[in-house]
Formats: C-alpha cells, sequence, structure tokens
C-alpha cells in the first residue's frame, strides 16, 4: 500500500503551550484510520495542521510525497485533502445544490471570465457541474433538499451534506472531524454504513477524529491515540483497546468506560 | 442567446431610445432620471462587495472620487491634445473621447481598489469598513492637495458629455455584469465567502483572491460612476466625495436587502426620489432620512425589499 | 527644542480630549464589541450643552466651569443611556453591520438634528473661565490647556477606580470578557451596558466642553473628525483596553500637532486614518491588546 499523508515530529506550540508534539504518524492509499484521545488532547489541532489552518513550528507534514507547507488551506485542498468540521461549517444561505456547486470550482474547466460571455463551453461546463452536483446529492439521499437552504436542514443531514462537499472537490484523503457528535446510536450505526460507502465507491482514503469508541473501534483499520499533544500509542483496535497506556490517559475520563465496553 | 445577454440589449436600446425621445424630456425629469442612473450604478456594483461577498466598505465614495478626478482630467487635459477642441469635434469623437474618459477613470479607481483592497481585505466586518473608511478619506486629502486637480477648489468647466444615454447604458452593462458573474459556478463562491470564509478555503476557494475581484469591480464601476457624475455637474470639489456620500449608497444596498440585485435597484431609486419628494419639508427631510434608516434597521432587518426570494436559477 | 517642547504640550492637550473621547468607543467596544458611530456625536451635544449652561452661569469663574463641565456630563450621559435603550438594545445579537448601519443612523440623526435645531453656522463658545497665560520657560501655557490636562487626568484616574474599584466597574469587566458568564453569575448585563453607556458618553461630553474651551467655535458638525480620530485613537491602543486609549489619544494628538506645524500640515486630517490603516495591518490588535484567533 503506498503512503498518502505522512507527519513527521509534527510540532506546533501556541504560546508556552505544545498543542501537538513530535507527532509520527502516516495514512496508506485506501485506509481508514482513526485519531482518538481525550480532550484536548491536540486531535482537531492535527486536522488544522493537515489543512494549512495552522503551519507546523517544526516537522514536516507531505501528501503524496509533496511537502505541504505554505500552500495554503485552498492549494492543500487542491492537492486532495478534504475535510469536515467538528462544529458543521456549511454555507448556510446557500442551497444544497449550490453548497455542492461552490466545492466543484476546483475542477472548473472555463475561466471566469467566461461567466461574462456565456458561450457554448462556458454553458456545457456549467450543466456538466450541476448534473456531478445532483448526482451525489441522489447518491446520499440529499436530491429532496436540493433548492432548500443548507442552514433549514436537520442536523443529520447537514452532516451528510458537508461530507458531500468535501466529495465535490475529488479527494484522495478525507478528514472527518467527529462526524458522530451528537448522535444517538441508530445513528451512530447510519454513520459507520455511510463512512465504509464513501471510502469504497469514491476510493479514497479516511482519516477520522472522534469521541465514540463505538464508532472508531467500529470502522476504522488502526488507530493512533493522542494525550496532551503526544501520540501514546498506534495499532489495531484490538492492539488500543488492550494498551495500558491508552487505559490510564482514559481513566477518569468518562470514556474509561466506553473503552472497556468493547 | 443566453437570456442575460438578450436583456442586456433590449436595455442598451432602451437607453439609446431615451435620448430620441420625441420632444425631448423635461429638464429637471432629466435631472433626476440621471441622478437615479448614477446611484444604481454605484449601488449595484457596492452590492457585489457588501451584499454578495459579505465585506463591509465604506470607500465606496473615494473611489467614485477617483474616476471622477481621472476622467475629468483626461477630458479637460489629456484629450485636447490629441483632438483638438472637444466641441469643433463631431459627434462620434466626441463620444470616443468620453468613452476613453470614463474607462480610464474606471482602470484609475479599479487600481485604487486593487491598492487598498490588497492589504486590507483581511480584517473582518467593522475594521474593513473603518479601513476603507479611512482610505476613502485620505484619497479625499489627497485630492484637496493636488494642485493641478484644482486642490481645494475643485476642478470645474468639465465637458456635458454625460447623456441619459449614457447613464442607462452604463447602469444596464453594470448589472449585466454583477449579475452574470453572480449567477455561475465561480460567482457561487463569493457567497461562500461570504457565508464562512473558513469553510470557503477548506472546499478550495480562495476567499482573499474573491473578496479582491470583488472590491476591484466594484471600484472600477463606482469610477466609471464618478466619470459620468463629473461630467454631468461640470464641478467637482474633494468634499463632494466624502463618507457621507459612502454612507448613501451603502444604505441603498441595504435597504434593497444585502445581496438582493432587484432590492438594490429599487432602493437606489426610491433614495435618490425621496429628497426630491421630501423638498416641500427641506431642512426636516435629513432628520427623517436618518430616522428612517435606524427605524429600518429595527423593524425589517432584512431589508426594505428582501421577500423571501425565489432561488437563483442554477 | 522650546519649540519641540511647546508642540509636545498642544498635542498632549489635543491628545487628552481624543483620549477622552477613545475611552467611550473603547468602553462600549468592551462590552458590546460594536464601534459607537453616534459616540462623536455625544461629543458634539456635550459641547454644545456646554455652550447653552456657560450662558446661564457667570462668565470667567471656576465654579461656573465646574457647573457647566458637569451639566453637559450629566446630560449627555442620559443621552448615551437613551440611545442604547432605544437604538442598540433591541437589536443585541442582531448581525454586526446592522448594529453598525444603526450606529450611522443615530449619528446622522443627532447632526442632522442639531442642523435643525441649532442651527448649520458655527457658534463661539462663551469664555467660561478665568483665562491666563503662564510662561515657563520659553513655553507657553495658557490656563485652559491646563484645565484640559488636569480634567482630563482627573476622570481617567475617576474612570480608572469606577473599573477596578467598584461592584459595576467589576461587573463591567466580567460582561466584557464573556457576557453570558457574566449573566450565568448573576450580573445583570442590560444595567451594565446602560451604565457603560453612560460612563462613555460623559467623558465624551467632557471632551465636547474641553474641545470647545480651546476651539471656541461649536457646530453640529464638530464631532465628525475628533470622533473618527478619537476612534482611531482606541484602535492604536488597543480596541476594548482602558489604559491603551488613553495611550492611543495622547500618542494621536502628539502625532497631529506635528504634523500640522511641519511643511505636511495640509495632510494632518490622512494621518491619522494612515496611522489607522498601518496598525490595523500590522498589529490590529493595538499596542496594548491582546491577539485573539478564531478558533476552527
Amino acid at each position: 500500500m503506498a503512503e498518502l499523508l505522512r507527519l513527521e515530529q509534527a510540532t506546533i506550540r501556541f504560546g508556552g503551550l505544545t498543542a501537538v508534539n513530535a507527532v509520527d504518524f502516516a495514512v496508506n492509499e485506501g485506509e481508514l484510520c482513526g485519531l482518538i484521545g481525550p480532550n484536548g488532547a491536540g486531535k482537531t489541532t492535527v486536522f488544522n495542521l493537515i489543512t494549512g489552518v495552522y503551519a507546523p513550528t517544526s516537522g514536516r507534514i507531505s501528501f503524496g510525497g509533496r511537502d505541504l507547507r505554505g500552500l495554503g488551506v485552498d492549494g492543500i485542498v487542491g492537492l486532495g485533502i478534504a475535510r469536515t468540521f467538528q462544529n458543521i461549517r456549511l454555507f448556510g444561505s446557500l442551497s444544497v445544490l449550490d453548497n455542492v456547486r461552490a466545492a466543484c470550482n476546483l475542477h472548473r474547466a472555463t475561466a471566469p471570465g467566461h461567466a461574462l460571455l456565456r458561450l457554448g463551453a462556458f454553458r456545457r461546463d456549467e450543466a456538466a457541474i450541476v448534473a456531478r452536483a445532483n448526482e451525489l446529492l441522489e447518491i446520499f439521499n440529499l436530491g429532496r433538499f436540493r433548492d432548500a437552504p443548507a442552514r433549514s436542514l436537520p442536523y443529520g443531514e447537514q452532516r451528510r451534506l458537508e461530507i458531500v462537499r468535501c466529495l465535490a472537490t475529488r479527494p484522495r484523503l478525507l478528514l472527518l472531524d467527529e462526524p458522530a457528535a451528537g448522535m444517538n446510536p441508530t445513528e451512530k450505526t447510519e454513520l459507520i454504513r455511510l463512512i465504509q460507502q464513501v471510502r469504497r465507491q469514491f476510493n479514497l482514503s479516511i482519516l477520522l477524529v472522534e469521541h465514540s469508541m463505538r464508532v472508531v473501534m467500529g470502522c476504522c483499520e488502526r488507530i493512533a491515540v493522542l494525550d496532551y499533544g503526544v501520540k501514546i500509542a498506534e495499532g489495531t483496535p484490538d492492539q488500543i483497546r488492550t494498551d495500558p497506556k491508552v487505559i490510564e490517559a482514559y481513566l477518569g475520563e468518562d470514556h474509561g468506560s466506553s473503552l472497556a465496553h468493547h | 442567446m443566453p437570456r442575460p445577454h438578450v436583456a442586456l440589449l433590449l436595455a442598451l436600446a432602451a437607453a439609446y431610445g431615451v435620448s430620441h425621445f420625441p420632444g425631448g424630456l423635461d429638464p429637471y425629469l432629466l435631472d433626476v432620471l440621471t441622478g437615479i442612473g448614477i446611484n444604481i450604478i454605484l449601488a449595484v456594483s457596492l452590492n457585489l462587495v457588501n451584499g454578495y461577498t459579505g465585506q463591509f466598505s465604506l470607500g465606496h465614495a473615494g473611489f467614485m472620487s477617483v474616476g471622477a478626478y481621472l476622467s475629468s482630467a483626461v477630458s479637460l487635459f489629456v484629450a485636447p491634445k490629441l483632438v483638438g477642441e472637444l466641441s469643433a469635434a463631431g459627434e462620434v469623437t466626441q463620444g470616443a473621447v468620453f468613452l476613453a474618459a470614463l474607462i480610464t477613470g474606471g482602470f484609475c479607481a479599479a487600481l485604487a481598489g486593487l491598492f487598498v483592497g490588497v492589504p486590507s481585505l483581511r480584517l473582518r466586518g467593522d475594521y474593513l469598513a473603518l479601513v476603507t473608511l479611512g482610505f476613502g478619506e485620505i484619497i479625499r486629502v489627497i485630492f484637496q492637495n493636488v494642485e493641478i486637480l484644482g486642490g481645494a477648489l475643485g476642478l470645474n468647466a468639465i465637458p456635458g458629455s454625460t447623456t441619459l444615454t449614457w447613464v442607462l447604458a452604463v447602469a444596464a452593462v453594470t448589472v449585466f455584469v454583477v449579475h452574470c458573474l453572480v449567477d455561475s459556478t465561480y460567482g457561487r463562491g463569493f457567497l461562500a465567502t461570504r457565508d464562512d470564509e473558513i469553510a470557503a478555503a477548506a472546499v478550495g476557494l480562495n476567499p482573499t483572491r474573491y473578496k479582491i475581484v470583488a472590491f476591484v469591480v466594484a471600484a472600477f464601476f463606482a469610477g466609471v460612476a464618478g466619470g459620468l457624475y463629473a461630467h454631468f455637474k461640470l464641478t467637482i470639489t474633494p468634499t463632494g466625495f466624502d463618507f457621507t456620500r459612502s454612507i448613501e449608497i451603502v444604505v441603498m444596498v441595504i435597504l434593497g436587502g444585502m445581496g438582493n440585485a432587484v432590492g438594490v435597484i429599487l432602493a437606489a431609486v426610491l433614495l435618490t426620489v425621496l429628497p426630491e419628494v421630501l423638498r416641500p419639508i427641506a431642512e426636516y427631510r435629513m432628520i427623517l432620512y436618518s430616522l428612517l434608516l435606524v427605524l429600518l434597521m429595527l423593524l425589517r432587518p432584512q431589508g426594505l425589499f428582501n421577500f423571501p426570494a425565489r432561488r437563483p436559477r442554477g | 527644542m522650546a519649540e519641540f517642547l511647546q508642540q509636545l504640550l498642544n498635542g498632549l492637550s489635543l491628545g487628552a480630549i481624543y483620549a477622552l473621547i477613545a475611552l467611550g468607543y473603547t468602553m462600549v467596544y468592551g462590552v458590546l464589541r460594536f464601534i459607537n458611530f453616534a459616540h462623536s456625536d455625544v461629543f458634539m451635544v456635550g459641547a454644545f450643552i456646554g455652550y447653552f449652561a456657560g450662558r446661564i452661569v457667570p462668565e470667567g469663574t471656576l465654579w461656573g466651569g465646574l457647573v457647566v463641565l458637569l451639566a453637559a456630563m450629566a446630560g449627555c450621559a442620559v443621552l448615551g443611556m437613551l440611545i442604547e435603550r432605544l437604538a442598540y438594545r433591541p437589536l443585541r445579537g442582531a448581525p454586526t453591520l446592522n448594529v453598525l448601519i444603526t450606529a450611522i443612523g443615530v449619528s446622522l440623526l443627532l447632526e442632522y438634528s442639531g442642523q435643525v435645531f441649532f442651527g448649520a453656522a458655527p457658534r463661539t463658545f462663551p469664555a467660561i473661565l478665568p483665562s491666563a497665560n503662564f510662561t515657563l520657560g520659553g513655553l507657553v501655557l495658557s490656563s485652559n490647556q491646563l484645565v484640559v490636562i488636569v480634567v482630563a487626568v482627573l476622570l481617567m484616574i475617576g474612570l480608572e477606580l469606577i473599573v477596578h474599584r467598584t461592584k459595576i466597574g467589576m461587573a463591567m469587566r466580567a460582561v466584557s470578557l464573556n457576557p453570558r458568564a457574566a449573566q450565568l453569575v448573576g450580573v445583570n448585563n442590560d444595567v451594565v451596558i446602560s451604565f457603560t453607556f453612560g460612563l462613555g458618553s460623559a467623558l465624551a461630553a467632557a471632551g465636547g466642553v474641553l474641545y470647545a474651551l480651546n476651539y471656541p467655535s461649536i457646530d453640529p458638525l464638530m464631532g465628525v473628525m475628533p470622533g473618527l480620530k478619537a476612534f482611531v485613537a482606541a484602535i492604536l491602543g488597543g480596541i476594548g483596553n482602558i489604559p491603551g486609549a488613553a495611550l492611543g489619544g495622547l500618542l494621536l494628538g502628539v502625532v497631529e500637532t506635528f504634523v500640522n506645524g511641519s511643511q505636511w500640515s495640509t495632510y494632518k486630517d490622512a494621518i491619522a486614518f494612515a496611522i489607522l490603516i498601518v496598525i490595523l495591518l500590522f498589529r490590529p490588535a493595538g499596542l496594548l491588546g491582546r491577539a485573539t484567533v478564531e478558533k476552527v
């Protein structure tokens, strides 16, 4: 399996706080990985480092062998890394369809100036984009909401739309930030199914930050555990479940019990 | 032919028709209509920045003044050297010179927009409003100090090339350009930037570039509007473009319901006509105007003309 | 050297007035996170209250001056609280742009009402205080300048005491740090915000009277430029930061006075905006402010 994403000694400090400390981690082509850890362990910060929201204080992050430093958030998306947000960030006033259309700009065939001329090439391009956006919405059962403003969608649908929007950028790696937050057990089962479907159908790798042990243990092939910004363990779900360091990190947190249950 | 193009051609034909109205129009009406047209250009272009892209610019009058001054400079100083006495030239030459003057004004304003926008557009909300206001005031002070452009006295004896046809034609082009730009997959990026910059970047859009494009395009049309204004009023002074003028334009955009093209046009018409209608109560009209502004924000914050809208067509 | 010190002195007395106005901007920004555009017109109203009160009290007496100052401060405190109650409170939680436009609307309302009721023509401010010039070495210090500096310093000390030594001051700081948490621990946000507006407006009124003492020509648009500049001062010092506003005001007053005395004097109105732009671009949190990063 070819390596896709690689973090080498990735570190970021905010003032005196080292939020992520010398983390080594890799995601391979087609893999479904999980990143877990207690609250404030630095999981989302790792996402922000990968996606260029923050620049690492030291260390190196590369994607497909290419150093991501200095590419900017939009440049990194262009290479094929898409993400969702812990607190969903849709374009609230735009229609569901337009949320997806906006994400199709990376693969637009005509230059912006064509919007003024509106020649055949422009119209074909627009039609293709709308068709593709509609197709994506249908796959994820969002077609019936097409013209509704995104902010009017129910919570679960908003989460799905955020994933659809990511897929419209044609990513090779999908980063999901706590997709199960606020979901009940039935919805979580549904989510696990969805994540696996996405990976299969769109042929991509997924890195998951998650609090819900059920979801992480239920679908990830490899899991890394962060605590206070340091990677304390990495391995298969079975290895992680029994790792004494992991259990210790989670003890005293209510997650300790949820870890024991699985 | 695509629908926007048909609409544009019809509007241009109508603009041409207005000037060849049998018997001509009443001069007072002509005055008001010209004012409406110029305000439509200003409001619709600012709507691209404040409405669609969600940035708060308070410097539109500054860009207008750049266009007004530079286009007047072309008409007053450059054109006579190139084509000789303007009044002696043929109608086509006069038109060509005026077009060149307007476009020069527009480009200079766009350049100023680029110069202002690149450093300041990473600021948000009221900070951006202040920086643009600051730039607008700096532009004004600079014009006050440039002797060749008349200093504090301004420029006068500008040729009266602005006709209703010119104004309406430019207004039609402005509406067309802004509409076409926004109503496309590319244009969804302006709206996405407005709704959530971080999310916009996360789907591969470059919010900064969108903001700058919006800013520069808007500045261009503000500059052209300034040129039309100068060649309509025949004299301009730096104080005519202070930030109360910018606020007037912002109010049109807000009244129209930010990002609602038809509403903004209606608001531009209403706010140009209102002072005329209120003329009998003279000094109280500005009190009424400001009171309406406050009440509007309190009672109808979404704008006067923003109704549960049709979705824009895909 | 004497020339330099003289300019510095003039700059400080102008800066003290900017500082007084800037404090109101910064306090309101602290509790409500918005720019109270109408603040500059409260300053104007303060000067006008001073003007009318000044015609009642005998000229040239110290107690008369004090009465005028207090009348203006009290009147504007009420005005400020009224504006907050009627125009801003209904918009709490509304988008920033709407609140900003409302503030602009209130500002225009005060200006145009002023033009109608006070007339647009400038009026001469009465010489309420006894006036004298002191010479110290080569320096000339007018009693009015002295009054400006002394009153401004006293008011700032008073403000410092209110903010740090009283219960309402603590509540103000709490609201400014986290309005919701303040509410949870029993702070009545409405009262605090109202008080903040009153306090800020009273300071602006004092600034208005002091300004009118030194530049004794007042008109309904007199607040626009000092208001904008005081706002720049607030940002320069770090918006929401009280000592910062004082520092920013003084710095701006000094810089402007020096520019005014140089060959670039025609650009003196532009200098404040140039400072604004430079500070926002390179140190948006201001001199004494702390940068914040949006959480993703």
